[in-house]
């Protein structure tokens, strides 16, 4: 190592100094830049086609999960609820969106009534196995199938999805933020 | 033992002192907290030609207050698959953490699928501000 790259690391060293950027305003993490959310069209929980372009103008928080899953989704669900409560009338703004990673046993009505005992505007969203892969494909969303016994459960991707008014995914949260972070970011992209 | 060599030993053990103290006592302050890590241009190419190219360790360790926000880029000329999500070619990701905890990822990148995230508290003790202080000086040392 020459003298001066090592007298320039131990400098940086003694002062901390590294690159200087700003530090995120979001409790989320943040895409940059943003891209818009690739749609779909996909059968809803509620009867109707799901899409989601259908939601422009509306702050979407996109999940993926099953309604079978007993760890991470409940968890998540319930924070997602909890976070629209915070938010009191904007929350008419928020939409709530939960892909499923289980069309077998996630059929439209399964996925109402597990939606809706956490907050009767989530909507859910099932499909053939090829479709419900090709919406995981582009968005990055991992599920394993994993065999328990004579049941199965899923290993998927936790976090939400942050999208803004224009369609745009903007941010990620990571499973096992709390509702007032989701809130917190929420009221930042409503605002928008 | 000779004045000479008594009056050097005194001396090392006075700058070892020194040191000490300083890496205990003075305040950590960083102008960046980013733990930045980058998918370069022809990642992609060197995959598929059946290059194993590992970019971001299966395990990344982040300081509360000192460097806690992940920077993910990715410079490559197609969408990769890097740490927790999707990125588009040219695309940043910046992950701020603000509780010192342990986060699971799934990630196909690697091979267990999975990546994690320590996240240790703020050095607000003297010892803990050495160990942060030699770990970052090793680090440093690594990249050159």
């Amino acid at each position: 190592m020459k003298a001066p790259t090592l007298a320039v690391v131990v400098l940086c060293w003694l002062t901390g100094v590294a690159d200087a950027l700003p530090t995120p305003a979001f409790k989320a993490g943040l895409f940059n830049p943003a891209r818009l959310a690739p749609d779909f069209s996909l059968q809803g929980s509620n009867g109707h086609a799901l899409e989601m372009s259908q939601f422009r103008g509306k702050v979407v928080l996109l999940s993926f999960g099953y309604s079978s899953c007993t760890a991470v989704c409940p968890v998540t669900l319930a924070t997602l609820a909890q976070a629209r409560r915070q938010l009191g009338p904007a929350a008419a703004d928020v939409q709530v969106v939960y892909i499923t990673v289980d069309p077998e046993r996630d059929v439209p009505a399964r996925l109402q009534a597990f939606l809706h005992a956490f907050d009767s505007t989530f909507i859910g969203g099932t499909g053939t196995p090829a479709q419900l892969a090709g919406v995981r494909k582009d968005y990055g969303i991992s599920a394993q199938r994993i065999t328990v016994g004579d049941s199965y459960s899923y290993s998927h991707s936790s976090f939400t999805y942050l999208i803004d008014r224009g369609g745009r995914i903007r941010a990620l949260m990571p499973y096992g933020h709390s509702s007032e972070d989701y809130a917190h970011d929420l009221t930042i992209l409503l605002k928008e | 033992m000779s004045r000479a060599r008594s009056l050097v030993l005194l001396t090392l053990a006075a700058s070892a002192s020194a040191a000490l103290a300083w890496g205990g006592f003075a305040p950590i302050h960083s102008l960046s907290r980013h733990e930045v890590f980058e998918i370069p241009k022809g990642t992609w190419a060197r995959r598929m030609s059946g290059d194993k190219v590992e970019i971001l360790p299966d395990h990344i360790q982040l300081t509360l207050g000192v460097r806690d926000i992940l920077l993910l880029r990715n410079q490559d000329v197609v969408p990769q698959i890097f740490g927790p999500t999707l990125m588009m070619p040219g695309q940043s990701f910046e992950l701020p953490f603000e509780r010192a905890a342990e986060y699971q990822f799934a990630c196909t990148a690697h091979a267990s699928g999975q990546m994690t995230i320590t996240v240790d508290p703020y050095p607000a003790n003297p010892w803990a501000r050495i160990r942060w202080r030699v770990r970052e000086l090793l680090n440093e040392l690594k990249e050159i």
